[in-house]
């Protein structure tokens, strides 16, 4: 496909109007995720429809549109049928021609697709919970675009608030206008945005750089990813606006190299726009250059730290430095640079778009806009959702989310990540923005949010960050690396059971240290896990350390398995898939667990037909 | 010819195409050019390190200083499919440690391991940001969800 090349901004326009007549054309479109959902089955189902749809003789009216992520993962594949908006779950090859003879025959929703709100079924995205209370601003067009064709976006106007700031503003209107918004990071700390720009452009030299941070690496976080998959030219424009502003020519987005879809759906948007003139020289005929390069992270998690990303980009050991200078004085090769997040820059052409008070209607006093959350854990509609900044923790993870799955009792959502915390119940109906959440010790970070409940350990949450830290330390100063480790070795000891009353003590008193004395945000968040557990779960620090047992249930050898008599049936499916022999009894009689030999696979519990096996607290094991 | 020539592996030329078209060439370029040597041979070996560092300029010690640091970089050959399984935090309060041990068990290696036969390597990943299918492991550039650890077998079995 031969795509033309826009000289100035009249060309944009005419490009759109193509565009969208193209669209037009069709009179329903078939919107099936081909991101997140590729994993349980989507690029068959894409197949499928398309080869049947054909065969229909419906080709001609009724387009399939391969989109980034809708948002409710946990129903994947997802697909949204336009226009009636109707939203299947769980779509498989098998519904197609279901949904051909009813949806696009007789415009009727496949009710067995569609949620179920008690006997009825909820057939349409406007009605189904999870997008109730969720406001798509930044994800606006995700799901709704094909992000491997530029004509989609541009038919939703994509690139035109680069064409408005590039015509009609210079750059310093466009820092006064993100500043304005109140527009603050996505990425973690919430430095206000503006305020960045503006500092970078002021910073002297000639050569500046900007680079967008795609190195999404805090486990349970994945809204940069769907973003970079699903919507790529929302970030492009982001990045031409930010460049402009800053006064920079060369960009990089530097992703993670797990994430295969996003590497491939950057490279092909930044053909695209290249090939129609919005990146390179003189773009839209404005004078204004800029191109961007897409680096590929090669596995560290350091490396979102900026000034660790830099020293990556520039060919060194991932490894940060002290600041001051900042990068926005000195950044990559020593040159002003401004680092911005995916989510960041993606909100950057709705600001420009609205205007900053428009932008601003959203969100709290001092945190403006929506935030994009990863929603997973154990909660019932896992996936990407976003809310205004203020949202409740309730509202996301109950109202949304569906709350906690198989009757588990909601315990704590960890927010934040490795940098992050827990928090708990109490905190529900907190508004949720970067103030209120750092107050209560842990930090909207980059927005992956965890639920937890009742079979969740917290200690075992602890060690299992501090693990983490402690792995992805690049070992520079000696604060994180080696005080990670003797944090670890004492919540190792705890979860074992072998903890001492003097622990807690210690613990805390090494995380201050380790927060005064790191030299990058990895070290200084990196003991937050650890103080907001034992900030708002004490009990079960102390149960570990004082009774030799697990409340949760989950730290190995501190509970026991045990089979109860009177459900068993002694059909030995357990004993028989005991990989370390521990359970032994007669066929037809009840089976006996051998807590010496346990090796706390959990395996019993999973094929037991009947539930037969429980989890109890140790015998002996306990001054009960 | 000297002694150090005639030792050089037989397979320098995809080295050598990979450094020609990556002109020109500096320190900045580090991170890039192991990431294509590696994509071409399947690991870095040595040999082909070392000589791609005397024909660029790039200090040896430079270059194996990125090379260790990095989780992606390997010095040792690996198995024909990599198993990768998910120890992100979704995963983790989903029951990942109990996939891995299964992993761990079906193929007899401990992460970072490789089979004797060359088949697997197996590596446990931070997240695969793919929360919403917790627990996650990925073979190769396939993800399977919601696994379970009686599932693994048949997962594997699928690879040769």
């Amino acid at each position: 496909m031969i795509r033309p090349e826009l000289k100035q901004p009249a060309d944009l326009e005419r490009f759109r109007e193509e565009a969208r007549a193209a669209e037009r054309r069709y009179r329903a479109r078939i919107l099936v995720c081909m991101t997140g959902c590729r994993s349980l089955g989507a690029v068959e189902l894409g197949k499928a429809l398309r080869e049947r749809v054909a065969a229909a003789g419906l080709g001609d009216e009724v387009s399939i549109v391969d989109v980034g992520c809708h948002g409710p993962c946990s129903l994947a594949p997802v697909v949204v049928i336009e226009p009636q908006d109707f939203l299947y779950g769980g779509v498989k090859p098998d519904d197609v021609d279901e949904i051909i003879e009813l949806t696009l025959r007789q415009g009727r929703p496949v009710d067995r697709l569609c949620q179920q709100a008690g006997d009825k079924p909820v057939t349409t995205v406007g009605e189904a919970s999870f997008y109730r209370s969720q406001q798509r601003q930044v994800l606006a067009n995700c799901g709704r675009v094909d992000p491997t064709r530029i004509e989609d976006a541009v038919a939703r106007d994509a690139y035109a608030a680069a064409a408005k700031a590039l015509t009609t503003m210079d750059p310093e209107e466009v820092i006064a206008e993100v500043r304005g918004s109140g527009l603050r990071g996505r990425g973690g700390a919430g430095f206000p945005t503006g305020v960045k720009w503006d500092l970078c452009r002021k910073a002297p030299g000639d050569v500046k750089y900007l680079i967008c941070n795609a190195d999404e690496g805090d486990p349970g976080a994945f809204m940069d990813r769907a973003l970079l998959e699903g919507v790529p030219h929302q970030v492009i424009e982001g990045m031409i606006i930010a460049a402009y502003a800053i006064g920079a020519t060369h960009g990089f987005i530097y992703v993670r190299a797990e994430y295969p879809i996003a590497v491939e759906h950057v490279s092909t948007a930044l053909a695209q726009a290249r090939e129609c003139g919005l990146l390179g020289e003189n773009i839209l005929g404005t004078g204004f250059s800029f191109d961007i390069e897409l680096r590929m992270g090669a596995g560290a998690f350091v490396c979102g730290e900026e000034s660790a990303l830099i020293a990556s980009l520039e060919g060194h050991r991932g490894m940060p430095r002290a600041r001051p200078p900042f990068p926005v004085q000195k950044g990559y090769l020593g040159k002003p640079t401004t680092i911005n997040n995916v989510e960041t820059l993606a909100n950057v052409p709705l600001i420009l778009a609205r205007g900053k008070d428009a932008y601003a209607v959203i969100g709290t006093k001092g945190s403006k806009g929506t935030k994009i959350f990863a929603l997973a854990g154990k909660v019932q509609n896992t996936g990407l959702v976003e809310v205004p900044m203020g949202a409740s923790l309730r509202e996301v993870v109950f109202g949304i989310g569906g709350g906690v799955p198989d009757g588990g009792e909601f315990k704590a959502a960890q927010m934040g990540g490795p940098s992050g915390g827990c928090v708990p119940a109490q905190f529900l109906d907190l508004p949720i923005d970067y103030d209120s959440v750092k107050e209560i010790g842990a930090i909207m970070g980059s927005g992956g949010l965890i639920v937890m409940d009742d079979q969740t350990c917290m200690v075992d949450i602890a060690r299992y960050f501090l693990e983490f830290a402690q792995n992805e330390s690049c070992g520079k100063c000696v604060p994180c690396r080696v005080g990670t480790r003797h944090m670890l070795d004492i919540l190792r000891r705890i979860c074992r059971g072998k903890g001492e009353e003097r622990d807690l003590e210690l613990l805390q008193e090494l995380a201050e240290e380790i927060k005064m004395g790191a030299l990058c945000g990895l070290g200084q968040t990196a003991p937050n896990p650890v103080l907001t557990t034992i900030r708002y779960f004490r009990e079960e620090y102390e149960s570990h350390i004082r009774e030799g047992y697990c409340p949760a249930h989950s730290c190995a050898g501190l509970f026991d398995y045990s089979i109860l008599d009177d459900k068993c049936t002694g059909c030995g499916a357990c004993r028989r898939g005991c990989p370390a022999d521990a359970i032994v009894g007669e066929r037809r009689k009840p089976q006996r667990v051998l807590p010496d030999k346990c090796v706390y696979c959990g395996n019993c519990i999973e094929v037991c037909p009947v539930s037969a096996v429980v989890k109890v607290r140790p015998a002996g094991g306990s001054d009960e | 010819m000297t002694a150090a020539e005639k030792t050089l592996p037989a397979n320098l030329s995809p080295a050598l195409r990979i450094v020609e078209g990556m002109q020109p060439i500096t320190e900045s370029s580090i991170i890039p050019l192991l990431q294509r040597l590696q994509d071409s041979y399947g690991y870095l070996p040595r040999d082909i390190v070392l000589e791609v560092c005397e024909r660029t300029g790039l200090p040896a010690s430079r270059v194996f200083g990125v090379a260790t640091f990095y989780a992606q970089f390997h010095l040792a050959p690996r198995g024909r499919h990599v198993v990768r399984c998910c120890r992100g935090t979704a995963c983790h309060v989903r029951g990942g440690h109990a996939i891995a041990q299964s992993v761990r068990r079906e193929l007899g290696v401990e992460e970072g391991g490789t089979t004797e036969d060359l088949r697997f390597t197996f590596e446990t990943v931070a997240c695969l940001g793919t929360c919403f299918l917790a627990p996650v492991i990925m073979v190769d550039d396939d993800y399977y969800g919601n696994v379970r650890p009686a599932k693994i077998g048949g997962i594997l079995a699928m690879y040769e």
